[in-house]
């Protein structure tokens, strides 16, 4: 990796996987779904993410399976181009580069050698669908050209055609009407509804349709929530629509399962409904699935279901009408309030997710851990209600400790606040509620900070309020008689001469803490809560306020609203530097004195990282997003870069993830999107060779037990490595293009031998303890060797970053010298 | 258009009965409709549906089951057990029959109309055969174990399909015996109902059977099999009717939730022929339950508790958007129930079983146009006047002068003298009515009140002089060339020398009181005459047909006006065409002689003949003449048609001096008021 690569602003992962319908493979086993720029290949059983088919240069439109391969699948995209890919090996076969922007992708089993798509031709709001020829060839990259106009005046969503009848007519539906073109009559018919100002058809305008895969029959859904069930609509006079209603607002989709007896719709209620027979009260619900459903798929197989939802997450529901997975991203559909943060214990982001919750999402894998209930009420969707929002959260040190505010307004003068306190359980892994404070503060509270220094062994957390206090919590061993529960108790409270208390924060050491009561700093001695000392530079109210860290532990910085950077010296109680800036996000990093400060000017946000020490700044980056930044947030990197150049110093630590106001959630980077996320096709290799029984369990505690003198938990759950890795037959198989393979026969007997050789192994670790000894110092070997080529990976990784370290080191040598690699580096690149 | 002083009447508490049956007549395009009070109406679809006849109720003769039989002749049968044919000329009951089976609850007409079944309260399905003049009782099939609620035909004749309690019969015809049993499920939404009541059958000629029940459920049979085929769930409540179209390629069903469902039997591939019922449309017309269904080759009929008869026409199958195609609601009855005594500002309201009285308020204060003034005197109920017997009243009326009331019901003729006292009223009978007059279908009193005009539904016509306390029989006009069919409208000149007649389908005659004689018959016209009335001093009178038309008749020159000629030529407003109830009241404005005063239930209309004649550019409504601007604009936008619509539903409207005039409404929320409760549907956001 070279240090002179530049750093630029990239899109991390969050993409929105509920932007177009996902699709099943044939036989129910992986579902696929858009993702940015990429299409995402989960398993339906799993939920696991088994391959991201990388190559699109813009957002994916529409996916489909291949009709006539269902090894195969289309995708289209805004770059123009259809690309088939193999999704089990995950290798794109072709790209037909067709040059229009695209907007949807159809494919029809009776139409070999050409796909539908939807383009805007001439003017930008003008939406055609035309069939693409799909010329044979042998090259990997084929212009398609030869394009036939189908319907004009479409919708531009994918939702408003369907194909029926196996490709004997396609509907299309906008605003008021239904166009019905007939493939083999090469005619049109067109059904309007009255769209009159009244009241009654005020929201007839159609969103989506389907048709029936059996008989001629279209289901269309309506904004007023209706859905229409056309027959007859071969005949412009005899046709005829039955309504079903259910919904109360928009169908945003309609699917028909595989036999056509049921339809499913879906709407902003968050609640799949399923019509048996097409009769109104024949129907079958599967409610709270969270968020409005934004598509329905059907898998080809007919035995599962998949909504996606506005929340960004995608739920495959068994035929049964039982939810059995849920792929969930990065929720963005609310506000941010509590800005973002880091889960100390599982480095994930965390942030405002679905309304109440708090959202844990992993960066590395671009996905959602989990959900945190923190207000734990039913949600209740209606325009115009006032809902209780999840305002401020902060996590304690090590992160055992979660505080959470929540509050809603109804009133100026009716204010209902609560403070909770989670804990973190080791057993059930999770936050679980400790103290619950109603009204913590009389008015809104600004900010909450955990004392993070090592040398308090109470924990301590600050609030910050408008009403002019700031009250400091700390944890007591009362509430029950038996000393055993511990629950938070106000300690004390303070406050300057009735000034709201704005902003708080408590040095690294924890030995003094800063509280802004608008324009004025103070400082506070948390031992004795003895007001120490106040600054007060008169140029506005303070909106961020931090301390310098590690080498820079005696600067306080302050930023006002009136643009105004001030950074404080607190042994000389003086004003060592100021600087013009308007700043929105000021973050310091937790692992070097840097820190990242946001400013906002008429043509974008620009970056700035400076040391309080010194008024220069590290690194500027003009520009960075043309959106007001909101949030920004230091991860630590779980390896540190080495980035020689000086300007990009600040980026070998941690890094810089900020997110606009649009949600859209990046960061700094230098490597290629690509190369950013891990590659996870391993893991799916690794999940069928090793099914997941109770014994497997036995034996990941005993590989545990032999890791732990080797290595920490963490790299030993890595250690998954399967077999079949091992074995050249498969991989040779696995990674050679399968057009230039050798036949099946040939490949056969290779291929059965090495299956059963791994088999052999497999099943000898799995009986292990029962039968025989030999096999079982086998198979400990086979362990070994497995976590020498982990170590050998991680050297190589070393090696890579430019490191001198000779291969077979002792643990406790290695881990010293890791210790001192990333005490040190910075340290030495700061000289 | 000149300015009234209106009194505007609301207590007139009239609620129509509900509807129980109705019966669609395919030959002559009419339908029979019968309401729970007894009543049968019948109505002919090809002049807009316009009421022609009815037939009085009885209170012990509820109506179950209506059917036309070989397309002229109508039968009913009810609760008491008794089978009636009607005759529809004479518009009385030609005779009735009593099944001996208990009360009757469903009856159909076979296919090829000689035969009559019956399903009695015994659980006896009686087959009658249908002789010219009279029904025969032939045989009793097998007696089933409760009541038979519906029946219907094969189209064949060979076989016949019951529906009874919790179970469907399939009848062989020759050997009378049942060929099946269809049980059929109780269980309502997983709940066990009571009993599943089949409230309706219907058998199409491939065999299926449809049965509806009160599980809400719309069910297809195979009677060769008898096994249950399709299971459409439609309602939470009964679904109580179905009627099939004569193709057998739709039906409709009504349901206990106002509710009427069109089932379709569509294909199901364009290019194959197999095909299926499928429910297509719903129409939410009625808030009742819908008790009866009717499907015309061009539209679905319906009606039930809320009295509302609807007529929704199938879009598909009219071929011109035209009159045809619009959504018919009939609500009132196409005939006054109100008459009035001008001098004494005196009200007759007519109900089933009863008379009212009622005086006009009076006011004193004056205001501008659109004020409502405050009543210096409230409307008096002066009297309230009960029939004896259980027949409903077929017509009322009260002279000009106030002094005698007479009314009818089917076997008696009442007239009564009232005498005024002061603030006292009292009622005295006049006894000793002639034999001949026994029943009327229309009375009439001359404007001085010296005389009675009486059409009798033998088609005669009786003039009776009035004395003080007592009268005497002038005259009967014989009806015309042998026929027998009633009189229903009557009008007489102002000068009482005129009396025009008008039957359901005959010309208008017109006679001369004077010399007791027939003086000219109008020339016929194809659409059924729905008001007369004769204008002072021209002796014009005015005729108003059910499709709207308008004609006017010199008397004296025993040929139409020149106006009349005119309109005709240049044709009507097409939006006075379109309207969509009759004319059922006309009168004349004393002072202005030019002008014609007619309302129906939605406007009131002055024909103003002197000015020009609306063509179909320009608009007909003009509510009020914009004020502001000039008088050249106003007359250049003036037409013949001046008519208001703030009156609505408007049931009697009439002239009582030059400036004051009385506008009966009957507003429909009243009724829906006074109605049962309908079924509670959960309504979303309540």
């Amino acid at each position: 990796m070279v240090a002179a690569e530049s750093v630029r602003v990239v899109r991390c992962g969050g993409s929105e996987l509920s932007f177009r319908r996902a699709a099943f493979s044939a036989d129910s086993k992986y579902i696929f779904c858009v993702s940015g720029d990429f299409v995402k290949v989960h398993s339906t059983a799993t939920e696991e993410c088994v391959h991201i088919l990388q190559g699109h240069r813009n957002l994916v439109t529409g996916i489909q399976l291949n009709p006539n391969n269902h090894l195969q699948l289309y995708s289209c995209s805004f770059d123009g181009t259809i690309k088939l890919w193999d999704y089990i090996d995950g290798i794109l076969i072709k790209t037909f580069t067709v040059g229009h922007k695209l907007h949807a992708l159809f494919t029809l089993a009776c139409a070999e050698d050409s796909v539908f798509v939807i383009i805007n031709k001439d003017k930008p709001d003008v939406f055609q669908l035309v069939s693409v020829k799909l010329p044979k060839s042998s090259s990997q990259e084929i212009e398609a050209k030869e394009l036939s106009f189908v319907l004009d005046y479409i919708n531009q969503s994918p939702k408003c055609i369907a194909f029926g009848n196996e490709g004997e007519y396609v509907a299309a539906v906008r605003d008021f009407y239904l166009s019905v073109y007939f493939f083999k009559k090469k005619t049109t018919s067109r059904f309007t509804l009255s769209s009159s100002k009244n009241k009654k058809h005020a929201k007839n305008n159609f969103t989506c349709v389907a048709c029936h895969p059996k008989e001629d029959c279209i289901a269309t859904g309506h904004k007023d929530g209706k859905i229409r069930l056309w027959r007859n609509f071969d005949d412009d006079k005899k046709y005829t629509y039955t309504c079903l209603h259910w919904h109360h607002d928009m169908v945003m989709d309609l699917a028909f399962s595989v036999t056509g007896t049921s339809l499913l719709s879906g709407g902003r209620e968050s609640v799949l409904v399923e019509w048996r027979d097409a009769t109104e009260k024949n129907k079958e619900f599967l409610p709270r699935l969270g968020a409005t459903i934004e598509h329905i798929s059907v898998s080809p197989a007919g035995d599962l279901f998949c909504t996606s939802h506005s929340d960004n997450k995608i739920i495959i529901i068994h035929r049964n009408l039982e939810a059995s997975a849920v792929i969930q991203g990065l929720v963005k559909d609310s506000n941010i309030f509590t800005g973002l943060m880091i889960d100390p214990r599982t480095k994930a982001l965390v942030l405002n997710g679905k309304p109440g919750h708090l959202q844990f999402y992993s960066l590395q894998h671009d996905k959602q851990l989990y959900n945190l209930d923190i207000i734990q009420q039913e949600y209740i969707n209606d325009y115009g209600l006032i809902q209780i929002e999840l305002t401020k959260a902060a996590f304690g040190r090590y992160g055992n400790w979660l505080a959470t505010v929540e509050q809603r307004q109804e009133k100026e003068t009716e204010l209902e606040s609560q403070m909770k306190l989670w804990v973190y359980d080791k057993k059930t892994q999770g936050f679980v509620l400790n103290t619950k404070i109603n009204m913590p503060h009389e008015d809104h509270i600004t900010a909450l900070c955990f004392c993070n220094a090592e040398k308090f062994e109470n924990p301590t957390l600050v609030t910050a309020s408008k009403d002019g206090h700031f009250k400091v919590w700390i944890l007591t061993d009362d509430s029950d008689i038996y000393k055993k529960a511990v629950g938070w108790t106000c300690d004390f409270v303070g406050s300057y001469h009735k000034y709201q208390a704005t902003n708080c924060c408590f040095s690294e050491d924890g030995s003094l803490l800063a509280v802004s009561f608008e324009e004025i700093v103070t400082i506070w001695d948390s031992e004795t809560w003895e007001l120490k000392c106040t600054f007060c530079q008169r140029a506005g109210n303070i909106r961020h306020l931090c301390f310098g860290r590690l080498t820079c532990s005696k600067y306080l910085l302050g930023a006002t609203e009136n643009g105004i950077l001030c950074c404080w010296n607190l042994l000389s109680c003086a004003l060592e530097w100021s600087a013009k800036l308007t700043i929105r996000v000021m973050e310091p990093d937790p692992c070097s004195e840097n820190i990242a400060a946001v400013s906002q000017s008429s043509a974008g946000s620009d970056l700035f990282v400076f040391k309080p020490s010194e008024p220069r700044p590290l690194y500027i980056q003009k520009n960075i997003s043309r959106e007001e930044v909101q949030w920004g947030v230091f991860v630590p990197r779980d390896v540190p870069e080495s980035f020689t150049s000086e300007a990009y110093q600040w980026l070998n630590r941690s890094q810089f993830y900020f997110l606009t106001k649009s949600q859209s959630l990046l960061t700094f980077s230098t490597k290629s999107p690509e190369e950013k996320l891990t590659p996870t096709s391993k893991q799916l290799l690794a999940e069928e060779s090793l099914p997941t029984t109770p014994f497997y369990f036995i034996l990941g505690k005993h590989r545990q037990q032999q890791d732990k003198k080797i290595n920490e938990a963490l790299e030993s759950e890595l250690v998954q490595l399967p077999l079949t890795e091992n074995i050249p037959a498969i991989s040779e198989l696995l990674h050679t293009p399968a057009h230039v393979l050798p036949s099946a026969s040939f490949l056969c007997s290779k291929f059965v031998n090495s299956l059963l050789l791994s088999k052999e192994t497999k099943s000898g670790e799995e009986i292990l303890e029962d039968v025989d000894m030999e096999e079982e110092k086998e198979s400990g070997d086979d362990s070994d060797e497995e976590h020498d080529f982990t170590e050998n990976t991680q050297d190589t990784n070393d090696t890579e970053l430019g490191e001198d370290i000779i291969h077979q080191l002792s643990k406790s040598e290695e881990k010293e010298l890791r210790k001192f690699r990333k005490v040190d580096y910075s340290w030495i690149t700061v000289l | 258009m000149g300015e009234f002083k209106v009194h505007r009447v609301r207590f007139f508490n009239y609620i129509p009965s509900g509807i129980r049956c109705v019966a669609y007549n395919n030959q002559s395009n009419r339908l029979a409709v019968s309401r729970t009070d007894g009543t049968v109406e019948i109505y002919n679809l090809s002049a807009n549906y316009f009421q022609e006849k009815f037939f009085p109720g009885h209170e012990s003769r509820a109506t179950e089951a209506l059917c036309w039989a070989k397309g002229q002749r109508l039968f009913s049968a009810g609760l008491n057990g008794e089978i009636i044919e009607y005759d529809l000329q004479a518009l009385n009951i030609k005779y009735a029959v009593d099944a001996f089976g208990g009360p009757i609850w469903s009856m159909a007409v076979s296919p090829h109309g000689s035969q009559l079944l019956v399903g009695c309260e015994d659980g006896s399905v009686k087959l009658f055969q249908i002789t010219p003049d009279k029904i025969q009782f032939e045989r009793n099939f097998d007696r089933q174990k409760s009541r038979i609620l519906s029946l219907c035909w094969h189209p064949s004749g060979t076989h016949v399909a019951a529906g009874s309690i919790d179970y469907i019969s399939v009848f062989d015809v020759k050997s009378g015996s049942a060929v099946h049993k269809m049980l059929v499920d109780r269980q309502y939404m997983g709940v066990s109902k009571r009993k599943c009541i089949i409230w309706g059958v219907a058998f199409l000629s491939d065999g299926t059977v449809i049965s509806v029940d009160s599980a809400g459920k719309v069910q297809f049979w195979d009677s060769a099999t008898g096994t249950l085929v399709k299971n459409h769930l439609i309602a939470n409540a009964d679904v109580q009717s179905i009627a099939v179209s004569d193709q057998e390629d739709s039906f409709v069903v009504g349901t206990a939730e106002g509710t009427v469902f069109h089932f379709q039997l569509v294909s199901v591939t364009s290019n194959s022929s197999e095909k299926q019922w499928v429910r297509t449309k719903p129409f939410q017309h009625h808030t009742h339950d819908v008790r009866a269904v009717a499907h015309s080759p061009t539209a679905l009929i319906s009606g039930g508790t809320d009295t509302h008869l609807v007529i929704r026409p199938l879009m598909e199958k009219v071929e011109v958007k035209n009159y045809d195609a619009a959504l018919r609601k009939i609500t009132f009855p196409h005939r006054r129930l109100i008459s009035c005594s001008k001098k004494r500002q005196l009200l007759l309201f007519q109900f089933t079983h009863h008379l009212e009285l009622w005086r006009l308020g009076s006011t004193v204060a004056t205001g501008k146009n659109g004020d409502t003034l405050p009543l210096s005197r409230n409307a008096d109920h002066l009297l309230h006047l009960k029939t004896k017997g259980p027949e409903n009243i077929i017509c009322s009326c009260i002279s000009p002068c106030g002094s005698w009331i007479a009314y009818s019901t089917t076997s008696r003729f009442f007239l009564y003298r009232l005498n005024y006292e002061h603030d006292n009223i009292s009622l005295q009978r006049v006894s000793k009515m002639p034999a001949f007059l026994r029943s009327a279908l229309q009375i009439l009193f001359s404007e001085d009140s010296t005389k009675l005009f009486v059409a009798s539904n033998q088609g005669s016509l009786h003039v009776i002089r009035l004395l003080e306390g007592s009268f005497k029989h002038l005259h009967t006009f014989q009806p015309q060339s042998g026929t027998v069919e009633s009189m229903c409208l009557l009008a007489v000149s102002p000068d009482g020398n005129w009396l025009a007649s008008s039957g359901t389908s005959a010309g208008v005659h017109v006679y001369n009181i004077k010399h007791l004689k027939l003086h000219c018959t109008v020339p016929s016209y194809n659409f059924p005459v729905t008001a007369l009335a004769i204008a002072p001093n021209t002796n014009n009178l005015v005729i108003a047909h059910s499709d709207q038309q308008v004609f006017e008749y010199s008397i004296p020159d025993k040929q139409y006006t020149e106006w009349s000629r005119t309109i005709q030529k240049q044709g009507f407003h097409y939006l006075w065409l379109q309207r969509d109830t009759p004319i059922t009241h006309i009168s004349f404005h004393p002072k202005r002689p030019m002008h014609i005063l007619l309302h129906d239930a939605y406007m009131f209309c002055i024909i103003d003949k002197s000015l020009p004649l609306p063509n179909d550019k320009t608009l007909l409504y003009n509510p009020l003449p914009p004020t502001k601007e000039s008088d050249v604009i106003r007359r250049r936008t003036a037409h013949a048609f001046k008519i208001s619509k703030i009156y609505k539903p408007l049931l009697f409207m009439d002239l009582l001096d030059e400036r004051t005039l009385v506008a009966v409404e009957r507003p429909l929320d009243d009724i829906i008021a006074q109605l049962p409760p309908p079924i509670k549907k959960k309504k979303f956001g309540t």
